[in-house]
């Protein structure tokens, strides 16, 4: 019982970091019907900038803060200078484009920062809770992680909900040409999208750094989940990313706490093949035919 | 075929038409070419204030080619696009609801994805503009633009009927409603030049008749530029008409000049009356 409750917590503060890079990936795919193989070298990068601060004295707020910021810029400067000529042509550029960043980001990411693994602290403690004096595995550090993605989950559903600039982000995901004719400023809105999504990534890549080592191909693993989190979301749906994030924690915690850690990467690759199969649109999303 | 204009007070919109400066919105020597072929010829039009103004002819005269000129789809060859009397340059589709212009599209167009008042809303942003700042510090300003446009759009909806169907998605709704919507939407930013291109297809003839008449009540607003093939809303709403063939202004006056123009006889209704 105990193993299986330290398991379920574990797996739903790995879940929300999933959550939040299924996000990432579906505001993209929304908006631009990319889908960004780069995202979490882009998170990665940030995360570097963010531990480079916190080497040099900052606290660990200062770092997280500018690994946002820096995401925000990042992510608008992507789209508009690399993306932009390849928006709307074959689908392959785009993902060329998207591979060449990710190889890219790391690259340049071992360069100023090294290829060794370095540690990144955490704000909370990593002790575990006392409960009935048993100690669990769930952590002050993991509440902090879920309440952050809360936390920005629910600041990016009031922004869709009920603003005019959210309102404008929708309609030009649905239809660039009308929202055109509308006199929304389309590419504008795809360059917010892109911002949005490299913030929401960066905070992604900064929680799982946390009390964790990073070097440039941390977020590999991460981003691999997250994208079998928004296939199992329908990729067209922010509910079905953050649902499907919390069920791809949990499951490959139960993979890793019964069956042994070596097989988390294949339980999430079996997942993936598995949802592509019976379900390809995914569990969220009315789409009947998707464009591969 | 019957055709029934409607009497509508013709003399001080005619007298506008001959003013260019007092014109609304206009075309001037407009030609377009498609590879050898000839798509518009040296096309001329324009619509004054309160105005409507058809566009007519068979399939294939150069009808949509001319709309599109008008909303920046299509860059002519040669000529301009006229608003105020002054040439408008790169005119693009985004442009226009800039420039006070709203259109429709064929068909309706509408974000399948987003309820009937949130597509309404949309189109009322021309008058709410909450910088990106602003909106993503949630600063006041911005609430009160999102409940002008939020009022502005219930508005537009209850003008044209539609009021009931505000939280529903469009795809559920049956095609005039969905017509209505699309045209509360354009309505909703509130423009003083309304393009429509083929309103009336895919609706039944009583539909056919509160569209002209929805047309009609629009003119104490703005002028409208009407591209239509159906003869009957054409002939009973419009103030002028241009008559296109073969990319060439054929004819262009009144309703009841042009019914009586025997190129137009020749080009249009002869056709027309002949199929139907």
């Amino acid at each position: 019982m105990q193993q299986f409750l330290n398991v379920t917590l574990t797996g739903l503060a790995q879940g929300a970091v999933y959550s939040a890079i299924a996000l990432a990936l579906v505001l993209i795919w929304r908006s631009t019907r990319i889908v960004n193989f780069a995202q979490g070298a882009m998170a990665m990068f940030t995360t570097y900038i963010a531990l480079s601060l916190i080497e040099a004295g900052q606290s660990y707020w200062v770092g997280l803060l500018v690994a946002l910021v820096s995401g925000l810029v990042l992510g608008a400067l992507v789209e508009r200078v690399v993306v932009r000529p390849v928006e709307g042509g074959p689908e392959l550029n785009a993902v060329i484009v998207t591979l060449g960043l990710f190889v890219g980001f790391q690259a340049l990411a071992a360069i100023l920062f090294g290829s060794t693994f370095v540690s990144f602290p955490a704000p909370f403690d990593l002790r575990g809770f006392t409960v009935g004096g048993v100690n669990i595995a769930f952590t002050p550090n993991s509440i902090f992680v879920i309440a952050a993605v809360v936390v920005v989950m629910l600041a990016l559903v009031a922004l869709f909900r009920f603003t005019n600039l959210g309102l404008q982000m929708r309609a030009s995901a649905f239809s660039q040409e009308v929202s055109r004719l509308l006199g929304v400023r389309v590419g504008a809105m795809l360059t917010l999208g892109w911002a949005l999504a490299a913030v929401v990534g960066s905070l992604a890549g900064v929680l799982i750094a946390g009390g964790n080592l990073v070097s440039p191909n941390y977020m590999d693993a991460v981003v691999v989940f997250g994208f079998v989190a928004a296939v199992l979301g329908g990729l067209e749906s922010p509910g079905g990313a953050v649902v499907g994030g919390l069920t791809i924690g949990l499951l490959l915690s139960y993979v890793s706490g019964y069956l042994g850690s070596e097989l988390v990467a294949l339980a999430a690759l079996v997942i993936l093949v598995a949802v592509l199969l019976v379900r390809p649109q995914g569990l969220f999303s009315h789409a009947a035919a998707r464009r591969v | 075929m019957e055709l029934r204009p409607v009497t509508v007070p013709l003399g001080k919109a005619t007298d506008a038409t001959t003013d260019d400066q007092a014109a609304v919105f206009g075309v001037a020597g407009v030609s377009v070419r498609f590879g050898g072929l000839v798509a518009l010829d040296d096309v001329s039009f324009s619509v004054g204030p309160g105005q409507v103004r058809g566009v007519i002819g068979p399939n294939g005269a150069g009808k949509t080619t001319l709309f599109n000129v008008c909303c920046g789809f299509v860059r002519p060859d040669t000529g301009t696009v006229l608003r105020h009397g002054r040439p408008v340059r790169g005119l693009r589709p985004h442009r226009l609801a800039g420039m006070g212009i709203a259109r429709t599209l064929q068909g309706v167009g509408l974000f399948a994805g987003l309820t009937v008042l949130e597509n309404v809303m949309v189109g009322a942003e021309r008058h709410a503009r909450a910088g990106f700042a602003s909106t993503l510090f949630a600063l006041s300003r911005s609430d009160r633009d999102e409940r002008a446009l939020r009022e502005r759009a219930e508005r537009a909806l209850a003008e044209l009927g539609v009021e009931s169907y505000a939280a529903r998605l469009p795809g559920s709704l049956p095609y005039p409603v969905q017509k209505r919507v699309s045209l509360a939407r354009a309505l909703a930013g509130a423009p003083d030049l309304l393009l429509l291109d083929e309103p009336a297809s895919g609706l039944g003839a009583d539909e056919m008749a509160e569209l002209g008449e929805l047309i009609r009540s629009l003119t104490a607003r703005m002028s409208v530029v009407l591209v239509e093939h159906h003869m009957d809303l054409v002939m009973s709403v419009c103030d002028r008409i241009t008559v296109l063939d073969f990319g060439r202004v054929v004819a262009d006056g009144t309703p009841d000049e042009v019914r009586d123009d025997p190129a137009v006889i020749d080009a249009y209704l002869g056709e027309e009356a002949t199929h139907s």
